[in-house]
């Protein structure tokens, strides 16, 4: 059984769809007992930074998702759900993350010819020895966001190109973001979500 | 880099795709579950629905659509007509929408553009503008309710101040060119893009590939939307695109 993080943001319900349709197991919750019990957990994310994370401080979910990180749980933040992840983020002064992964979220620099929000499919160069950037090497997935996040070339699994280069999938061990969205990016979002489930089914193997 | 998008748009009235659709062996040409899933198979970037009903009491058939295609379907989906209210936006995007166009309503009341994109985000409120070449006045004129009335206004202005209040994308109709087959209207989507710096969705005129091909190597619109080239297997997305990619055009 997967995790739906339940907290009050826009896509939620996407990621629902997207994981019933390929009959992964699944419930929305936000019960730290339930959440606790998951095979794995997803934090999706639409949204403004600052008040994704007040809403998960008013459901006290953010001790429960840092000690559940911490205990070793996959754990899939996907567009505002990845940038959650992170130490801090610029957007609207400076805001605390969650702190799950090194790094800061910042926000994609206006260029000539470049819109921001990035928004639309762009392709991803993905790492050959990440589960999830050989999925999505030479893939185009579907964005949306104005900010990016900044970290050690080491946890960045994909990158797009967009005047500056913008991680696409990150992981540190167990902890896994997705910049794009893959419950909206077809078949190859939907098989970046079942590898996550592959993910937590060999952890809960590895756990028994 | 962002790649150029090819957008189908379907007419729904009742929750029935109107116009057959006659490009693959469907089972039901009026689904638009069916057909939306057919486009996703042939690799089109994005979905439009454009609600023709679009009445209060018909509202709920529109979202129990996008619910179901939302299930089924997992691309951007764009929905259209007939929204008046955050309410309607609000359920929409609830059902599975990606983002709500708002057309005559934006005309009639502006504030809803600034509602919608502070409530949801700008990247969820796409501003569309049906317009028409005025030549007594030497501007595009903007129309609205579908096509029936013409309103005092600039469109291209319409289009400075639609973003400025929040709109995140504009959908562009050229009515002049729509149903001509003969091409995008490429003056009126330079002139656009000149002034606001949102994707743009260029409709109305294509009748051949390179339509689309033109639209992309002279100007810097996003995307490109066509609605009975595709339905009726005129033009198919996979030829679309290969062509565009020969021509140079970055495509998914």
């Amino acid at each position: 059984m997967l995790a739906v993080i339940d907290y009050d943001t826009g896509n939620v319900r996407n990621v629902k769809k997207a994981l019933d349709y390929l009959n992964i197991a699944n419930t929305l919750t936000s019960d730290p007992v339930v959440i606790a019990q998951a095979d794995g957990l997803i934090l999706p994310g639409v949204g403004a930074f600052q008040k994704a994370m007040a809403e998960l401080e008013k459901r006290h979910l953010v001790q429960v998702l840092q000690q559940q990180a911490a205990a070793g749980q996959p754990m899939l933040g996907i567009c505002l759900g990845m940038q959650l992840l992170f130490d801090r983020s610029e957007e609207f002064g400076d805001s605390t993350g969650l702190g799950l992964l090194p790094g800061a979220v910042v926000a994609i620099p206006e260029k000539v010819g470049l819109k921001v929000p990035h928004m639309g499919w762009d392709t991803n160069q993905g790492k050959a020895n990440n589960r999830f950037g050989q999925i999505f090497d030479q893939e185009a997935t579907y964005f949306v966001h104005s900010f990016y996040v900044q970290t050690a070339a080491k946890n960045i699994a994909a990158t797009v190109n967009y005047g500056v280069t913008i991680p696409s999938v990150v992981q540190q061990n167990n902890v896994v973001g997705m910049q794009f969205h893959p419950e909206k990016s077809g078949q190859v979002g939907l098989a970046g979500l079942k590898a996550f489930k592959e993910m937590c089914a060999d952890a809960a193997f590895s756990r028994n | 880099m962002i790649t150029k998008r090819i957008i189908p748009c379907l007419d729904v009235d009742h929750g029935r795709v109107k116009k057959g659709v006659n490009f693959v062996d469907l089972t039901d040409v009026g689904d638009p579950t069916e057909i939306a899933a057919a486009y996703e198979q042939q690799g089109a970037d994005e979905l439009v629905f454009l609600d023709i009903t679009a009445t209060k009491e018909h509202r709920g058939a529109m979202v129990a659509t996008i619910e179901q295609v939302a299930s089924q379907v997992f691309m951007p989906l764009t929905v259209g007509g007939g929204i008046n209210s955050v309410a309607d936006m609000q359920a929409l995007l609830r059902a599975g929408a990606d983002k709500c166009a708002l057309n005559s309503a934006a005309i009639r009341h502006p504030e809803l553009i600034t509602q919608g994109a502070e409530k949801f985000g700008r990247q969820c409120i796409v501003v569309a503008i049906d317009v028409r070449w005025e030549a007594a006045k030497n501007r595009y004129q903007v129309v609205i309710d579908g096509g029936h009335t013409p309103v005092d206004l600039d469109a291209v202005q319409w289009a400075k101040e639609a973003v400025q209040l929040g709109a995140g994308e504009l959908l562009v109709t050229s009515m002049d060119k729509d149903g001509t087959k003969n091409g995008f209207d490429l003056r009126l989507y330079n002139l656009l893009t000149a002034v606001v710096n949102v994707p743009i969705i260029a409709s109305g005129g294509c009748g051949a590939i390179q339509d689309f091909t033109d639209l992309f190597q002279e100007t810097t619109v996003d995307a490109g939307l066509a609605a009975s080239v595709f339905h009726y297997g005129e033009l198919t997305i996979p030829e679309v695109k290969t062509e565009l990619k020969e021509a140079g055009v970055s495509v998914r």
